[in-house]
């Protein structure tokens, strides 16, 4: 937490400002106890009605400064709490968006995105009320001390009992109350469990008819959380018994003992009156300061969370002086690349050695794991290699920019993504500047015209988050189209076209072919149909190249591609 | 999860609240209360407030007696606190008086403070058994609630699950059910208490002193005035910060479930720059929702400040004339802060009751979705024909559609002979989950009927007709427990020997025997401790111990490495033997063995025959099987 805090500085005036504005109206709170005793020992006792009427002005200046106070250091706290999560946020995004695709997997999208969100929410309210209870608590706990003690300190003895006692209740609360409200969590975590499981499996549970089994599951983990909360509700409903009871003790032994002292005129009445008001200031910041202990370790979690992406220097990083290629052609080198992903025991890809030249199309094919899509991602750099070097016209791309390395890149990932936005606009994804004949000329190409026409508003048809209201084969050709309108040097298709039926795969591969001209094309497929045709077809095995030429050469040399072919094709049709 | 979870609005208030922290436990008048933070956010409004409130009503009636009892122990609680103040002050104008008289009447004093204690205690005794008997009412309503949902939700057609995201109904078993358990735990009482605190006060101070109780009473409507002026800002303010929160977080998820894409299409840049903007539209409303909101509870207590300060002085000025004593003064200070508590917390306890209307009411809307039509009986003659059945398939002039005006199929008849296969082919799309919908009734047909051995599958009970269906899809489904639990869930009170025949057959005995705990293994929620293919090796298992007549089977192993995919084919092989099997047949082999062969194309079946027929036939299965099977027809020309 404490770590965050250097985000805090450009809000240090603020922050002290706050903390000042919370003093100065805690300071006036307590004061007008004080003046209530002048009141009763110097106005009531004496019948000055002149001094009740003075003071009762003075009484209501000071609580108008007090909440004048309050409000502004609410204003210097709301803002820098504020501005600190606006810091943090921004931090934060920034941060992720440099990671590369280890870092990114390393976290997990849906944690990343927790981090980024719900996390640094709790931060920022966090620091919000330690600007504020938290600064107010121990101020009115000290401050209500020292004015019991300057107004009584005959009666400070009864504080020394009874504050201890309400501590160490309070202690013992959270130690008893802590394990069982984690006990009580994890119970929920395991009723979500069980019902998560019913619902993405519901299909099984009724296919197996096994539905009261089900029941009887969830009934088990249900009456378990709520046995489990009824005894925590029950217990904790001590808590406001309790702490009523001890401060109304607190009272009653104030008048008793103190009573005693006014008989024998060692104490006013009115003194009195105020140490009771201290008494109960006090007793409820100790109430304040335990809530504090319970809140700020919550925050701390979360806290330790974003530190934690923070901390992470994303590696991979810009050269110091960038090299751009002579001429931009397209040319793709893999030589001698091998590579692993983290915590995996074996290499995704071993000492694979290819090139891909301008105006010719390379295919990848292979088993899954068999590390397609892994050369995909070296050549975009998403993941850096551990040996060799993927070279782009002859530049190694670590030497690159990853700016300039990537707009020579079209890529059309498995996982055609589309955002939010229009169909337009995401086209544009990848170069603002496309034209809208341009665009056009991508969808037409990428087979995606007729079904962009007939949605409401054509190409300024909105799409939902994660494109949902398109479907599968649709996605896809918007993705290929977005590469498209990229105008790229290098085309890679991972996969991209699974999901199209037979006839539009056919017309945009045709289409395709018109269009790539001078530039590279990398296809990775799973097909052989697909990729037949490719100028040179690279076959991976378990990492390794174990095959590399034309379909003729590959089933005359290569066992491997012989065997993928011989499972999707008949031997008549495989020649 | 996270989508659900932030797209809530309103009640995914971003407040970290006491109560919140300390549980669920205190009521309202311990140290959780309802903190400043949470003051004046703008609740969820419930449609119809009055039905739901009558229908959360009609499901406390069970433990009328215990509510009842709580609420008769609140007011006695309240009214035993009420006179605390009063008696005390009883005792500061006998020192007061003693003092002036030199002359102390301590035992009087004594006896008082005796008496005051007493009540105290009593008070915090009522106190307690109310919050405890709450407890059991709210947490057994709450247990009533989620055992009603649960077993709703077996009884509603694949429809309803298909139509919704699981965050959306895990949220109203947790979310929405927790709400309502803490408003039964919490406000329900405080509602209550809050009446009797303003009602009792106000009788108190009038036995004091009616000048002092009309100076008191002329500062409530600056209470009202300053919270609905404040509370309508705050609100406004606090409207926008959800949706710029709601903004800023949507951006982030795409952005970084998009990652891939932003980085390769250089988009870094612009994503950012879009963050920055959302977060600085953020930053100027949020801040001030903060400040608005927390306005509220300083300029309450000026206001109460004012009145304390003119009853001080006031109250002073007449206990100097001996018109009141002094103790009597000393309690109607307390009494003028108690009776404004519950002024302040009317406009708070309003918003709570608000949304847990609305979280009732989602509650009730899926108690009140149609369910599926009542199963067959399991003795008619036509169930006792499905037993002894052999597993000959028919379709008879189905049709079938998801909606009205899309249909899939439109009068689709075909014969699948017992032990022969059925192989659907064709692109990627709703094909496959049609064909199990239909064949295990988790949809109901538009028209026609499905037979086997000529009995029409609607007059067999659900659960008779499934266990008659063995099921192998890609999605292999296994729950958290042992790798042992998960095969046996394919038969109630399966064997140890029957179980790892089952993984025998299915080749997953051995990868099994290699695991450290081997059958005693514990898969991990969505069992990441297995490979794909070893998930789905658990799946065929299953269904050899399930034995069932017909199989619906999908061949794709689209993330399995090449080797366990050579398993697991074998594996399939071996159990579709002398079993109807309806298969999404990726294989060449399958599909020509096969008896008929459905062509799905953009979800709907556009072909049917043999492979030598459809060949014949030269249409959309023969473009299909060229393109697919023979390569690229280069000459096709763009439409």
């Amino acid at each position: 937490m404490l770590r965050l805090f250097k985000y805090l500085k450009p809000y240090a005036l603020m922050v002290a400002l706050a903390l000042l504005m919370e003093f100065a109206s805690s300071m006036a709170e307590l004061s007008l106890p004080a003046l209530m005793s002048v009141i009763v020992d110097e106005g009531v006792a004496t019948g000055d009605i002149a001094l009740i009427w003075r003071t009762g002005a003075r009484m209501l200046a000071i609580a108008f400064i007090g909440v004048a106070a309050n409000l502004t250091g609410g204003f210097f706290a709301a803002r820098s709490a504020m501005g600190f999560g606006k810091t943090l946020r921004s931090k934060v995004f920034s941060r992720v968006s440099s990671f590369s695709l280890r870092e990114l997997d390393r976290f997990g999208t849906s944690s990343l995105i927790t981090r980024s969100t719900n996390d640094i929410t709790q931060v920022q309210q966090v620091t919000f009320m330690m600007q504020r209870m938290m600064a107010k608590a121990p101020i009115m706990a000290i401050g209500g001390i020292a004015m019991a003690l300057a107004t009584e300190p005959r009666l400070a003895w009864i504080l020394l009992v009874v504050i201890p006692i309400l501590g160490a209740a309070i202690v013992i609360i959270a130690l008893k109350g802590l394990p069982l409200f984690k006990s009580i969590q994890a119970k929920i975590d395991a009723l979500n469990r069980v019902m998560r499981e019913n619902l993405s499996g519901i299909r099984v549970v009724r296919a197996f008819d096994r539905v009261e089994h089900e029941r009887a599951r969830f009934d088990g983990v249900n009456a378990d959380l709520t046995a489990t909360s009824l005894k925590v509700n029950r217990i904790m409903a001590f808590v406001p018994a309790f702490i009523t009871v001890m401060m109304n003790l607190t009272s009653v032994m104030i008048v008793w003992f103190g009573g005693r002292e006014v008989g024998s005129g060692a104490i006013r009445i009115g003194s009195l009156m105020a140490f009771i008001q201290y008494a109960a200031h006090i007793m409820f910041s100790v109430v304040m300061v335990s809530v504090i202990f319970i809140m700020v370790p919550r925050a701390q979690v979360s806290a330790e969370r974003v530190n934690e992406v923070l901390d992470v220097e994303p590696e991979i990083d810009d050269p110091a002086s960038p090299v751009r290629p002579v001429e931009a052609k397209g040319r793709v080198e893999f030589r001698n690349v091998g590579f692993g992903y983290d915590g995996a025991s074996e290499p995704a890809v071993k000492d694979v050695s290819f090139v891909a030249e301008p105006g010719t199309t390379t295919a990848i094919i292979g088993g899954t794991g068999s590390g397609k899509s892994t050369l995909i991602n070296l050549l975009a750099r998403f993941y850096d290699v551990k040996d060799g070097a993927v070279l782009v016209d002859g530049v190694d791309v670590r030497d690159m920019s990853q700016e300039t390395l990537r707009s020579y890149l079209g890529l059309a990932p498995q996982n055609a993504t589309l955002f939010s936005g229009t169909i337009a606009e995401n086209l544009r994804f990848g170069r603002d500047e496309a034209t809208d004949d341009e665009l056009a000329e991508a969808a037409a190409i990428a087979q995606a015209s007729a079904f962009i026409a007939e949605k409401d508003g054509g190409m300024e048809a909105t799409l939902s988050q994660g494109g949902v209201n398109v479907s599968g084969g649709q996605k896809q050709r918007l993705s290929i189209a977005r590469a498209l309108a990229r105008k790229p040097k290098i085309y890679l298709f991972d996969d991209s076209f699974s999901a199209l039926d037979f006839k539009t795969d056919a017309r945009l591969r045709s289409a395709l072919r018109k269009k790539t001209g001078d530039a590279t094309v990398i296809i990775v497929a799973q097909r052989v149909g697909t990729i037949r045709d490719a100028d040179q077809i690279v076959v991976l095995d378990e990492g390794r190249v174990v095959g590399k030429g034309r379909h003729a050469e590959l089933m005359a040399t290569c066992a491997v591609y012989k065997e993928i072919v011989a499972s999707q094709l008949s031997a008549e049709e495989a020649v | 999860m996270s989508a659900a979870e932030t797209g809530k609005g309103g009640r995914a208030a971003p407040d970290i609240k006491p109560t919140q922290l300390l549980g669920r436990g205190p009521g309202g008048r311990g140290p959780g209360g309802h903190g400043p933070g949470g003051f004046g956010m703008p609740g969820e409004k419930a449609k119809d407030f009055k039905g739901t409130t009558r229908r959360l009503v009609s499901y406390l009636r069970p433990h009328l007696p215990a509510i009842l009892f709580a609420l008769v122990m609140a007011v006695l609680s309240t009214v035993f606190s009420i006179a605390g103040p009063k008696i005390l002050g009883q005792a500061i104008t006998l020192l007061f008086e003693g003092v002036a008289r030199s002359a102390v009447d301590f035992r009087g004093i004594g006896r008082i403070l005796a008496l005051l204690l007493g009540l105290y205690l009593v008070s915090a005794g009522f106190n307690y058994l109310t919050q405890y008997s709450m407890a059991g009412v709210s947490q057994k309503t709450v247990y009533s609630f989620r055992k009603g949902i649960d077993e709703k939700l077996a009884r509603l057609p694949l429809r309803y699950f298909d139509g919704r995201t699981h965050g959306e109904i895990l949220s109203r078993v947790t979310n929405d059910v927790d709400t309502i358990a803490n408003t039964l735990q919490q406000s329900l009482v405080q509602i209550i208490t809050s009446a009797v605190t303003l009602v009792g006060s106000v009788v108190m101070m009038l036995t004091i002193s009616w000048k002092l109780t009309l100076v008191a009473l002329a500062t409530l409507p600056f209470y009202a005035l300053a919270t609905t002026a404040i509370a309508k800002r705050s609100q406004k303010y606090y409207k926008g910060q959800q949706k710029f929160l709601g903004e800023l977080n949507g951006h982030v998820e795409e952005m970084y479930s998009g990652h891939q894409v932003v980085k390769a299409f250089g988009y870094e840049k612009r994503s950012v720059a879009r963050f920055e903007e959302v977060n600085d539209r953020l930053f100027d409303v949020a801040w001030k929702a903060q400040f608005v909101s927390g306005i509220i509870m300083p300029t309450m207590n000026f206001i109460n400040n004012i009145g304390y300060v003119l009853i001080a002085a006031i109250g002073g000025v007449m206990a100097a004339a001996r018109a009141i004593s002094l103790g009597d003064v000393q309690a109607f200070i307390q009494y003028a802060k108690q009776f404004t508590q519950p002024i302040i917390q009317t406009a708070n306890i309003a918003n709570i009751l608000q949304s847990t209307m609305a979280a009732g009411e989602r509650v009730f809307e899926l108690l009140d979705e149609a369910e599926e039509s009542p199963d067959a009986p399991a003795d008619s003659p036509a169930a006792l024909a499905f037993a002894a059945a052999s597993g000959q398939v028919s379709f008879e002039a189905v049709s079938f559609g998801y909606s009205d005006d899309t249909p899939l199929m439109d009068g689709l008849s075909l014969e699948a002979p017992r032990g022969e296969a059925v192989a659907i082919v064709g692109p990627t799309g709703a094909g496959k989950t049609t064909l199990v919908n239909l064949l295990m009734r988790f949809y109901e047909l538009k028209g026609g009927r499905i037979a086997v051995d000529g009995v029409d599958i609607r007059d067999v009970p659900r659960g008779r007709l499934r266990r008659a269906f063995g099921m192998v899809l890609q999605d292999a489904w296994l729950f958290g427990g042992t790798i042992r639990d998960n095969i046996a869930y394919g038969r109630e009170g399966a064997t140890e020997d029957e179980i790892v025949a089952a993984a025998v057959a299915a080749h997953a005995d051995h990868f099994i025997r290699v695991l450290p705990d081997g059958y005693d293994t514990v898969l991990t929620e969505d069992a990441t401790n297995l490979s794909q293919g070893q998930r789905q090796l658990l799946t065929i298992a299953r269904a050899f111990l399930a034995d069932p007549r017909i199989l619906i089977l999908d061949e794709a192993t689209s993330s399995v490495d090449t080797r366990t995919e050579l398993v697991v084919r074998k594996a399939m092989e071996r159990l579709m033997r002398g079993r109807t099997s309806f298969v999404i047949a990726h294989r060449l082999s399958t599909i020509r063995d096969a008896h008929t062969i459905l062509v799905m194309n953009e979800g709907r079946i556009v072909e049917k025959g043999s492979h030598v027929e459809l060949l014949a036939a030269d249409g959309f299965y023969a473009d299909l099987y060229r393109s697919q099977f023979l390569g690229v027809d280069d000459e096709a020309e763009p439409a």
